[in-house]
């Protein structure tokens, strides 16, 4: 940096120096920042109040306690066209994790053996899971959701006939229709008969682990706490006479045309647009799924096999002991992003008008007009999601994580 | 080693042939014992599969080609047809592709097209020269052709600020606007440079380049080269799909880098900014993105400003894909050795030149698998715009599908296997060339 003259030059310099000092030049560049983004924000809060204004919408959340006046098809919860809008936000709200957290559900289970069968030693198998993955992954989940939705829903009888698989699932348009469980008096007995079995499961397994670090003799932990899972309930069951029962849905096959086809509310009816969405969202992350999991068996080295075989260990305790714990390891992070996008993804549900909290949300901002507030609702709900999410994972990544020397 | 004349009858003469292997070890049969049979398991999985494919594949293939009608005018010819009615999609093909865009404007988007290929095949080709030359024409250039030959161009810019007693509004006291707000820049980065005694060359004349830039886009788009304009609400087809793609994938790489810059940073301020950006937009599903884009954006503007639909789509669908994208270049930029940026910083570079000439092009370089990877999420993305109300390839499908004229039992179905074939095609192809590109340069580091 050389300088002409002698006197402004040595000013210069030290105005140059000031400038230039990292430090200077990033607190000044940090306001500047900080002056545009805050004229951005009040520009547009400026704005919106504005525009609002003139729409007479009132800002605010009270509208939540307005009547909402429109009916939704699948409520967990009591709900009818005369509760409150956010009464109708919690329905979605609550049909968005059902169909997340079956999707989570099948979605692993069919992804565990897709990624599984990628790796088998037989061609063929090997063969078919690659192509499931590389069809899935590569048409977009909407197109997907339509196909199934209405191409493959569609063609199912009408409301007058049926399909029947095993003598209990019935499908027709109007959806899938399956027994469903009433709970008499005393049902409450078996579901705590249920929780302590799982209770006194995990002490026995956590005991079994203990005799065998102990004494290297494996307790039949596995039985006991089957035993104590299954068994409790059932004995508890057949002592408290029985109290659960399935009512089955009730087919009309004679009479007049009109009154054919199931008896409204005999058996539980799955929507199809449920059905459709889960099915969709499953098949496409479980693609996913099953990439995440041959990643993480492919990062376990060849090596950790043959040393747990030299060790002696059989081809499936090498599997348990050795190999899934380190997958595991790998698996996991991953594994909660996919589930994360599922739970994102069954935002699709308003292609198919399944009421979740998008669709719901959809019909409450047209109604109201309410926009800045429904989108805000959304996205706190999606954002805590993902937020909770890596933050749990965040954790359990500290305890699982290589303790290296 | 001596030449003996009699040969020990102990030493062999010479090497026995050898002898082919069993034939239950080569060729077909040892193929199919190793992989198919080699245990009974093994052969009661494979005898499951092949019976799975044959219960998957006869009632595709008898749908799609053996029992699908090929010709026919309309709903009649696939009324009682079984199988896929490829006759609709025929009919529909340009519609599916141009969506109602004008019939004798069309060839303004075929050129669209055929630019996009003659620019990007050579730049994917990794042997093409000038490489340089080709991204700077796909970034700059062909955005602004594009723009111009879709929409018929000759924005009337009728300039902002001056009184009207001073200038008439239009194209006159737009240009004045600019001439004193790029006079007002200059000047500014000229005091700057006295004040800190540095050479006010270097960033002047970067200044310059954006101002100069800025210049020929407002000119370019402000001048009338006769085309008809044609409203974006009558775009539609693959075209819409392609816009949408192309352009999330053009405007959010820029604004991935600075996030990812900017979340690497030192200073609390930006770096809180940048987190939050891209914690925000990526812990939100899109199509909540689309909503806002397309309620609330017209919130945010002040009155009389307003925003083409697709427009808005655009904004929310590049602000989305920049968070993503702002992650898998972070991670390329935490690839780099630490030695790189220590020894930018030693050759006395500044903190832009560092990142232009030393560590953007190594990492952006090792992260193209992951670009890629993110632009065929980005490009299967898009068909959500349908669900906004515009009118992509998915769309067009699912609004001709129940066309009366076509309207039959097997229409529909056989629209979704074609969207899922283009879209399938196009996201291959991309994963089959980030896969290329992986392997390419692994091989530069593999010892």
């Amino acid at each position: 940096m050389a300088s002409g003259g002698q006197d402004a030059g040595r000013k210069a310099g030290r105005a140059a120096g000031f400038i230039n000092n990292p430090e200077v030049r990033g607190v000044l560049f940090q306001i500047a920042f900080l002056v545009v983004l805050g004229w951005l924000a009040y520009d547009i809060i400026e704005n919106t109040a504005r525009n609002l204004q003139k729409a007479n919408i009132a800002s605010g959340f009270g509208f939540l306690d307005r009547t909402a006046g429109f009916g939704i098809v699948q409520a967990l919860i009591d709900y009818n066209e005369a509760r409150s809008y956010g009464r109708a936000l919690l329905v979605g709200l609550l049909n968005t994790l059902l169909v997340a957290g079956l999707g989570i559900l099948l979605a692993t289970a069919l992804g565990f053996l897709v990624g599984v069968a990628r790796l088998s030693s037989n061609w063929l198998v090997a063969r078919i899971a690659t192509a499931y993955v590389e069809i899935i992954r590569n048409i977009p989940l909407l197109l997907q959701l339509f196909f199934w939705y209405f191409a493959v829903l569609r063609s199912v009888p009408g409301m007058r006939e049926k399909w029947s698989f095993l003598g209990v699932f019935h499908i027709n348009i109007g959806g899938l229709h399956i027994p469903r469980p009433v709970f008499a008096d005393g049902a409450a007995l078996v579901g705590a008969a249920l929780l302590i079995g799982i209770l006194a499961a995990l002490i026995v397994v956590r005991w079994g682990r203990k005799r065998l670090d102990a004494t290297g003799q494996a307790p039949p932990s596995g039985w006991i706490s089957l035993a104590l899972v299954v068994g409790l309930p059932l004995v508890v069951f057949f002592l408290a006479g029985r109290p659960i029962s399935f009512d089955v849905p009730v087919f009309n096959e004679q009479g007049p045309l009109l009154r054919r086809g199931f008896q409204a509310g005999s058996g539980l009816t799955v929507i199809p647009e449920f059905f459709g969405l889960l099915i969709a969202l499953s098949i496409y992350t479980a693609a996913y799924i099953a990439e995440v999991v041959r990643a993480g068996i492919r990062a376990v080295n060849e090596g950790q096999t043959e040393a747990a075989h030299s060790l002696g260990l059989r081809q499936g305790q090498t599997l348990r002991y050795v190999i899934v714990p380190q997958a595991m390891r790998v698996i996991i992070p991953p594994l909660t992003n996919q589930y994360l996008n599922l739970t994102k993804n069954s935002s699709l549900a308003v292609a198919v008008a399944y009421p979740d909290l998008v669709s719901v949300g959809g019909t409450v901002l047209n109604q109201t007009g309410q926009a800045v507030e429904m989108v805000s609702i959304w996205m706190i709900f999606y954002l805590g999601l993902s937020l909770l999410t890596s933050y749990v994972m965040n954790v359990w990544n500290r305890r699982v994580a290589l303790v290296e020397r | 080693m001596s030449d003996t004349a009699a040969p020990a009858s102990y030493v062999r003469e010479q090497i026995i042939a050898e002898r082919p292997a069993p034939p239950s070890t080569v060729g077909a049969v040892g193929w199919a014992r190793t992989n198919l049979f080699s245990s009974p398991f093994n052969t009661v999985l494979t005898i499951l599969a092949a019976a799975f494919i044959v219960w998957c594949l006869v009632p595709v293939i008898r749908f799609t080609i053996v029992d699908a009608v090929w010709t026919g005018d309309d709903r009649a010819a696939c009324a009682q047809a079984t199988g896929a009615c490829w006759a609709y999609v025929k009919a529909y093909l340009p519609q599916f592709i141009y969506g109602r865009y004008p019939i004798p404007e069309r060839w303004r988007v075929d050129i669209v097209f055929l630019l996009l290929v003659l620019m990007l095949v050579p730049m994917l080709i990794p042997r093409v020269p000038w490489k340089r030359l080709n991204a700077i024409l796909l970034l700059t250039a062909y955005p602004l052709a594009a723009f111009v030959l879709l929409t018929g161009g000759g924005l009337g810019y009728r300039g902002s600020f001056l009184p009207a007693e001073i200038v008439a509004p239009g194209p006159l006291r737009f240009a004045i606007e600019f001439a004193l707000v790029a006079g007002a820049v200059l000047l500014a980065m000229g005091f700057v440079s006295w004040l800190t005694g540095s050479p006010a060359a270097q960033s002047g004349s970067g200044i310059a380049v954006v101002i100069g830039g800025l210049a020929v886009v407002f000119l370019v788009t402000g001048f009338d080269f006769g085309l008809v304009p044609v409203e974006t609400s009558n775009w539609g087809g693959l075209l819409v799909t392609l816009v949408v793609a192309v352009t999330g994938m053009v405007a959010s790489l820029p604004l991935a880098v600075g996030l990812a810059l900017g979340r690497r940073s030192s200073m609390p301020v930006v770096r809180t900014a940048s987190i939050a950006f891209i914690e925000f937009w990526r812990g939100v599903p899109l199509i909540t993105v689309l909503f806002m884009a397309s309620v609330m954006l017209p919130l945010f503007l002040p009155d009389g400003v307003t925003f083409d639909k697709l427009l808005r789509a655009l904004v929310g669908v590049a602000l989305f894909e920049a968070a993503y994208l702002a992650e898998v270049i972070r991670g390329g930029l935490q690839a780099i050795p630490r030695g790189q940026y220590e020894g930018a910083m030693a050759l006395g570079l500044g903190f832009w030149q560092r990142m232009r000439l030393v560590i953007l092009p190594q990492a952006l370089r090792l992260v193209i698998p992951g670009i890629v990877g993110s632009f065929i999420s980005l490009f299967k993305d898009t068909t959500l715009v349908a669900i906004i109300g515009l009118f992509d390839l998915l769309g067009q499908i699912q609004a001709s599908a129940n066309d009366a004229k076509w309207a039959s039992p097997v229409t529909g179905i056989t629209g979704y296997i074609f969207a899922a074939m283009v879209f399938w095609a196009f996201c291959f192809a991309m994963s089959r060339y980030a896969a290329f590109t992986e392997r390419r340069l692994d091989r530069g580091r593999r010892r």
